[in-house]
């Protein structure tokens, strides 16, 4: 909003502000952001550069990298997708249905943001093991939630569950309830006008949602690792084959891991940001 | 009549807010839940006595301390990089932005691996360190560049949108009026943001002190030296202490509880010295 302001006076204002330090603090910006995160993320990149095609080859090849590649991508996008689901529906009631402690229910919504991961993965590994509370009761239907895919799953959408929910939030809550009302005077029923007039005003938050839940899943190490049981090939994820890898002293094969899963990581993200401006493009603004 | 246009039968409310709110108890009540009970499976002595011991409190030194760099870094670089970025123009900010939530997608076991890259032995600057005796991963400046590197978005992320909303006009007025540049920050510019600054350091510290897959690459897992609260979660969990591992565990918990409640009574009183983010 305020950059609308501003063209006028663009052009003097970077040489005749009255504001001092900014070479200051745009060089100690840059000086931080350089040294502790752009250099280190070179070196990383240097050394998967230095990695030669026979290497590829070897560590693609390996079926355990793959697996443990599929099942980060696979599980995170199982997490995110439900996730979306339930994420929307807990946004939903907390804008729509005032009810008793809502506000209380609102602010712990973000709990897995402030819960320590390994914390968490004990936690989720004490509910869900063979004798915890609810592996109990799943285990006689035959359902296993820990050490298999499923516990990784679990433990993703923990740690998703608040993404969803805080994108949406703002965006339902600015919904006019006059086009509501509009559309449902046009004859439409309520689950019309949801499928009609809601959703796609609040798609593009679902989908930022969608798409950060996603990101966090797939890197996500401390609360998955403790249900996972981490069997090689079955529910092993990558970030923990990163970590197996680098106690096994083989950097490089640590480094393509995570290079890999940087660059898909990568990938859909921008491919999330150009669903999302193909779609305002489309929309018109 | 136009109001029930627009509102849902009871049974649909009712239904919905039932089904959203098992949802959460499910994924969030229980686990919380089950921290609690586990720490005190064998009662209050039982907790106590699992809290006591060296590594314990070594391992609660080492995460206070981590989180006192960590955080001050933080709110110093949170502080210059909104100040340059709100205050004044130049081409290439988005994409400033944009590197400085960079870690924010890259997962916490690559941002630890980073730095073994770059410090350990086979590092490129490992050799170097080696000859002067100095060590970094394995020790404590390790863990904390790692915690660095994860937290490093948090302040920055809270204070860039909130100056930049709050635009430049006090500033400029003040400085015309003769006061100094850091006169200014410090009378004008910092009151303005102090309880979105606040908000950012409770994020900061919450991730700094909880933090386990950048620290855990490059801690080495040494007892009593190179072990943070939760690195000795998982260790002593590993061990088959359980109450130990849930002890410990409950005071990150708690630590996790209060930022919570801190960070939510800020949203309560201060919402409109608050910028709205996502997350």
């Amino acid at each position: 909003m305020a950059a609308i302001a501003l063209p006028l006076s663009r052009r003097t204002r970077a040489s005749a502000s009255v504001i001092p330090g900014f070479g200051l603090t745009l060089g100690f910006t840059l000086f931080g952001l350089g040294l502790i995160v752009l250099l280190p993320l070179a070196a990383l990149l240097l050394k998967a550069a230095g990695t030669t095609w026979e290497q590829w080859g070897a560590i693609l090849g390996d079926s355990r990298v793959r697996s443990a590649l599929w099942l980060s991508f696979g599980g995170a996008l199982a997490a995110a997708s439900i996730n979306t689901v339930f994420g929307l529906l807990v946004a939903w009631v907390l804008v729509r249905y005032p009810f008793p402690g809502r506000k209380l229910v609102d602010a712990f919504v973000d709990l897995p943001f402030a819960l320590p991961t390994a914390v968490a993965g004990i936690a989720l590994t004490a509910l869900y093991a063979p004798n915890g509370w609810l592996g109990r009761v799943l285990e006689p239907l035959g359902i296993k939630v820990a050490f298999t895919p499923l516990g990784v799953v679990v433990a993703m959408v923990f740690i998703g569950l608040p993404f969803v929910v805080r994108t949406v939030e703002p965006v339902l809550q600015d919904v006019d309830l006059e086009l509501e009302e509009a559309a449902a005077s046009l004859g439409a029923g309520r689950l019309q006008t949801f499928a009609r007039v809601i959703l796609p005003a609040i798609a593009p938050s679902l989908l930022t949602g969608f798409s950060l839940a996603l990101a966090r899943a797939v890197g996500e190490y401390g609360s998955v690792i403790f249900i996972a049981g981490n069997l090689p090939g079955v529910s092993e994820i990558a970030p923990l084959l990163i970590v197996t890898r680098l106690e096994q002293y083989d950097y490089v094969g640590a480094t393509a891991i995570a290079a890999i899963m940087l660059t898909i990581s990568f990938i859909l993200l921008l491919a999330v940001n150009l669903l999302q401006k193909w779609r305002r493009a489309r929309m018109g603004g | 009549m136009t109001k029930s246009a627009t509102r849902d039968p009871l049974i649909v409310r009712w239904g919905l807010t039932l089904l959203a709110l098992a949802f959460l108890a499910l994924f969030l009540v229980l686990p919380l839940a089950a921290v609690l009970v586990e720490a005190f499976a064998r009662g209050w002595d039982g907790y106590v006595r699992a809290l006591g011991g060296d590594d314990g409190f070594a391992a609660i030194r080492l995460t206070l301390l981590v989180a006192a760099i960590a955080v001050p870094f933080n709110i110093v670089f949170g502080l210059c990089a909104s100040w340059a970025i709100a205050k004044f123009d130049f081409r290439g900010k988005s994409l400033l932005v944009s590197l400085i939530e960079l870690p924010f997608s890259v997962s916490p076991v690559i941002s630890g691996l980073v730095y073994v890259l770059l410090f350990g032995l086979q590092g490129w600057l490992g050799p170097w360190l080696a000859e002067h005796d100095l060590r970094v991963i394995f020790a404590v400046p390790g863990i904390v560049l790692a915690t660095v590197f994860v937290t490093f978005p948090f302040v920055a992320r809270e204070l860039i949108p909130l100056m930049e909303e709050q635009g430049r006009e006090e500033e400029e007025a003040a400085l015309t009026l003769g006061a100094s540049g850091l006169a200014t920050f410090w009378l004008v510019t910092l009151p303005n943001v102090r309880w979105g600054l606040l908000y950012g350091v409770l994020l900061c510290n919450a991730r700094a002190m909880g933090e386990f897959g950048a620290v855990s690459v490059v801690s080495g897992h040494i007892r009593g030296l190179t072990n943070t609260m939760p690195l000795h979660v998982e260790i002593l969990y590993n061990e088959y202490d359980f109450v130990g591992a849930f002890a410990v565990a409950s005071l990150l918990a708690i630590l996790a509880l209060v930022t919570l409640a801190a960070k939510t009574a800020l949203e309560w009183w201060h919402r409109d010295e608050l910028v709205a983010t996502g997350h």
